[in-house]
């Protein structure tokens, strides 16, 4: 095939189904235009073939092209017909619905459910030889679960063995059926200690569709999730999208496989770390889980929070996090139970989309908690091998962190990328940086972004394919940068300072319980010293001066004096004239 | 973006209903093809293997597992009651005896010399599918069930709780936007599925589900009453487990919100008829609504299955989210050009007109096709 000069790609979320456009004009690669449509995995359509047509229907009415013909998508572009590439991410099947097993909780059943979170997994339970549930309990909640596939793990290579028959024997006794029925087996991954494969084998094999991959926790101190992760997106491939409504038909008008969504975006925000020498933190907020990717010292880390997002999963955000924990972000007094049939009809509607601004504040609230939920969650997972000792010395011997502490130093990330419906199709882009702002809470100095039209997980797998056009097309259409964040860690008196930043001959500060937002243009980027003022920290300790590149965006730069933790009133009304401050600070209507 | 709205749900005189019924694992199906079924009626059955209970015989004889095998008393296979011996060890000439017995009664299926522990898989629990609907065996799925085909009418909810049932349909509201309250509830609703208007009291669904009814349908409840009914709160719309006394039905949502008319008009004419009803509901991929479903003889009207209708101008539509909640209307202009709404998003819109008189314009997201 001649070098394609035109690319379609669709991504099939649990809500909405995606199309963009993307065309090589004058040597460059760019974005065309894009459409959508809702998923159609819903009767009477049960198809999801038909969501992705009518979402390209629109993409040829906007573009004036004529890409599909009744079969599926015409092959090659010749002049307005056709397209040269099809690619597609899915998660409309409902996602991968997992169980872990390991022997130690904090050691390999950790790294089993880093794996196969790693792998787009959504954790249905983790078993472990010591969670402090009986036999019986366990092989109940195993039989209960109907997963997908489960993940067994544990020991290192030459260690335990008896540990990984108990579990094997807890899975005969369980006897547990896939959650998509049928005549298949339960596909059941081994990847623990190598000297027990075969006492593994000799009870599992025939009851379950067993493979048997490398340990993932080969020593205390390594951990290879690579293997796993490899055969548990091979078997989700094989058995669980297969599911979803329509999807064959769907994968023989693509190009290559359909990618699961959360490993598209993944694959892209490790791009986006990689060329922009960052640590970057990004987060997918959808309508049924919420994705969090992080890269930390060239630690990557995907957690999938399953059941926290914005339409199917929008009630379990209100359960998890608690209404008042919702209605303090709102700039009015809110009656809970009104709000709480609200939720409770966006459940049950899952397309909607507010149509008044008290509707979209509401759902803005929820985000936060869903983002901070979601977060927690993240921050929780990814972090060092716990009970790995570590070497130290005189120097460090009072600033390292014990082991399996997080990974995630908000003080240390340089970029905050944000995608998924909420945050992209946001009205206003301020409203997308005051999310990630009130949820993630940053340290220092942090740059803002947004993935403009949603459209990560199309360049995430379009990046497989074609890397130069992923990447341009990431640069130049995806990335809205909002601007850049300086918000000092610490706390102190209302109207006391929190810092002062001096920039391109400009000086300003900002007070405890105060947010100013400065325009700094998109493509503008200066140099600047940040002087926390005592007992305030900006990065480079309390009280000390930190020089740093600010860059511009559509929002400017914003200078965060709320303090870290965040103190939100407990009295309503103080609390709803702070969160009005705030909005009047970002030029966002305050009044509904 | 024509295709922008939510499709309708199903609220039909006559249709043809199908129900596939599956058991969970392969069984025996007990009916043949062309055979008339009752709601009741067993279609198949199978046997739920029990849970294998492990004894960690090896510890608890103080012996390493590899020996295990020559202190057994059973072998794989063997048939053992509670309190049986299993495996027997002796030290000091017989002095000091060490035994294992079994805890529960079942089959020795596992003997591991690896980790020493013996299972012992406790006696099947049957599972039995019933028809759920009255109507005829059109298909057999051998060693799975059966599908069972009826003409009758259907009307979809957009939410319930509680599992299968079947009863009389009894109206007890005196209109599709009143409330039910506890006065409304007559003293005889014993296996009847009780039909409210737009809201119901918690008190008045409590006290139909203690006088014997079977199901409650009606318009919405609120949040607050729903948490009350089931004694705990509900995160992802996936149910049809509750341990519900009566299995309730929402047509419209959460709120007191008028039963669409159509809806209601279909309940008064089937009062006193037989439903079979099911709360289930699972709004994810392969979504599941609530369902009345009334099997007829001698069905009039609308026959057909539920199409896949496309809006247009003329298309009655209902709005499915605020400020307009509940209402019906006419579309009566489709822009093609994206619009802005108050909350700030630009969005494909529809004008329509509704019953009130007033014209509205409307994201096509927030509105549902009301097929004629």
């Amino acid at each position: 095939m001649s070098e394609p000069t035109r690319i379609l790609a669709t991504d099939c979320g649990s809500t909405t189904t995606k199309a963009i456009l993307i065309e090589k004009r004058d040597g460059e690669w760019r974005l065309i235009c894009r459409g959508e449509a809702p998923t159609t995995v819903e009767a009477p359509y049960d198809d999801v073939t038909v969501g992705v047509t009518n979402a390209v229907r629109e993409v040829e009415e906007l573009a004036g092209l004529s890409l599909m013909g009744e079969n599926g998508l015409l092959h090659p572009a010749e002049g307005p017909r056709g397209v040269d590439l099809y690619l597609s991410t899915s998660s409309a099947g409902g996602g991968l619905q997992m169980t872990v097993a390991g022997v130690v909780k904090a050691m390999s059943a950790e790294s089993a459910e880093r794996a196969a979170l790693g792998a787009g997994a959504i954790i249905m339970d983790v078993i472990a030889v010591d969670d402090g549930r009986r036999d019986w309990q366990k092989i109940e909640r195993i039989r209960s679960l109907r997963p997908d596939m489960v993940l067994v793990s544990g020991g290192t290579d030459g260690g335990t063995v008896s540990h990984l028959v108990d579990i094997a024997e807890m899975l005969v006794a369980a006897d547990p059926k896939p959650r998509l029925g049928g005549n298949m087996k339960l596909p059941v991954i081994y990847a623990g200690n190598r000297d027990a494969r075969d006492a593994v084998r000799q009870l599992l094999d025939g009851r379950v569709d067993l493979r048997i991959t490398e340990n993932l926790r080969p020593q205390l101190d390594r951990e290879d999730l690579y293997p796993a992760r490899e055969a548990i997106h091979e078997l989700f491939l094989q058995h669980v999208m297969q599911q979803a409504p329509g999807y064959s038909k769907l994968s023989t008008w693509t190009d290559a496989g359909i990618m699961s969504t959360p490993n598209a975006v993944g694959k892209m925000v490790q791009t986006a770390a990689e060329q922009l020498g960052v640590q970057v933190l990004a987060v997918d907020i959808g309508g049924a889980t919420t994705d969090v990717f992080s890269v930390f010292q060239g630690i990557y880390n995907r957690t999938v929070s399953a059941n926290l997002g914005m339409s199917y999963s929008i009630c379990n955000v209100l359960a998890e996090a608690g209404i008042e924990n919702i209605v303090r972000w709102l700039p009015f007094e809110a009656n809970r139970w009104s709000i709480r049939n609200r939720l409770r009809n966006k459940m049950i509607r899952p397309t909607t989309i507010p149509e008044t601004l008290e509707d979209l504040m509401v759902e803005q609230a929820v985000a936060r908690e869903a983002l901070r939920l979601a977060f927690e969650h993240h921050k929780m997972l990814a972090r060092g091998l716990m009970g790995v000792q570590q070497t130290r010395t005189v120097g460090d011997m009072l600033s390292q962190a014990q082991t399996g502490a997080t990974l995630v130093d908000m003080m240390r990330c340089d970029l905050i990328i944000g995608s998924g419906g909420v945050l992209s199709h946001a009205p206003r882009r301020a409203e997308a940086a005051l999310m990630m702002l009130d949820a993630y809470q940053p340290e220092g100095i942090t740059r803002l972004a947004v993935d403009s039209i949603f459209m990560m997980p199309q360049l995430g797998v379009l990046s497989t394919l074609q890397p130069e056009a992923a990447t341009a097309v990431f640069q130049r259409d995806c990335l809205i940068r909002l601007g850049t964040v300086v918000a000092p860690s610490g706390t102190g008196k209302p109207g006391s300072q929190v810092c002062t930043v001096s920039f391109g001959g400009r000086t300003a500060s900002v007070e405890f319980g105060e947010v100013r937002v400065l325009p700094l243009a998109e493509g503008e980027t200066v140099e600047a010293e940040v002087v926390p003022a005592k007992g305030w920290d900006a990065g480079a300790g309390r009280g000390k001066a930190v020089r740093g590149t600010l860059e511009g965006g559509v929002v400017g730069l914003i200078l965060d004096g709320r303090g870290r933790p965040m103190v939100i009133p407990a009295e309503p009304a103080e609390r709803a004239a702070l969160m009005r401050r705030t909005r009047q600070a970002f030029g966002l209507p305050e009044e509904v | 973006m024509a295709t922008a709205y939510t499709p309708g749900l199903t609220v039909s005189r006559s249709v043809l209903v199908r129900k596939t019924r599956r058991l969970p694992l392969p069984g025996e199906v007990l009916v043949e093809a062309g055979a008339k079924v009752e709601p009741q009626d067993v279609l198949a059955r199978a046997e739920l293997p029990g849970i294998m209970r492990t004894v960690r015989a090896a510890e608890l004889l103080g012996q390493e597992p590899h020996d295990l095998p020559q202190y057994l008393l059973v072998k794989e296979g063997d048939q053992v009651e509670k309190g049986d011996v299993l495996c027997r060890s002796t030290s000091f000439f017989g002095l000091f005896k060490n035994e294992c017995r079994a805890p529960v009664s079942g089959r020795v299926e596992m003997i591991n010399p690896v980790s020493g522990n013996i299972g012992i898989r406790e006696a099947p629990s049957p599972v039995e599918v019933t028809a759920y609907i009255r109507g005829t065996v059109t298909e057999i799925l051998p060693r799975e069930g059966a599908v069972v085909e009826t003409r009758g009418a259907l009307i979809q909810g957009i939410f319930g709780v509680g599992g299968e049932r079947c009863g009389r349909i009894r109206v007890v509201a005196a209109g599709p936007d009143r409330d039910v309250r506890p006065d409304d509830i007559p003293d005889n609703v014993d296996g009847c599925v009780v039909v409210g208007g737009a809201g119901a009291s918690l008190d008045a669904i409590r006290l139909a589900a203690e006088r014997g009814a079977v199901g409650f349908v009606v318009g919405g409840v609120v949040d607050e009453d729903l948490i009350g009914y089931l004694g705990h709160d509900i995160g992802v719309a996936i149910t049809g487990q509750e341990p519900v006394p009566a299995t309730l039905i929402l047509t419209e949502g959460f709120g007191s919100l008028r039963m669409a008319d159509r809806t209601w008009e279909l309940f008064k004419e089937l009062e006193g008829e037989t439903a079979s009803i099911n709360g289930a509901t699972q709004i994810r991929a392969g979504v599941i609504r609530p369902e009345v479903i009334v099997p007829r003889d001698t069905a009039a009207g609308d026959a057909g299955t539920p199409g896949r209708g496309v809006l247009e101008v003329g298309s009655t539509i209902r709005i499915i989210r605020e400020p307009n909640f509940g209402m019906l209307g006419e579309v009566v202009e489709l822009p093609a050009q994206l619009q802005t709404v108050p909350s700030g998003a630009t969005v494909r819109v529809l004008v329509a007109r509704l019953l009130d008189g007033r014209v509205v314009t409307v994201p096509r997201a927030n509105v549902e096709l009301i097929e004629k």
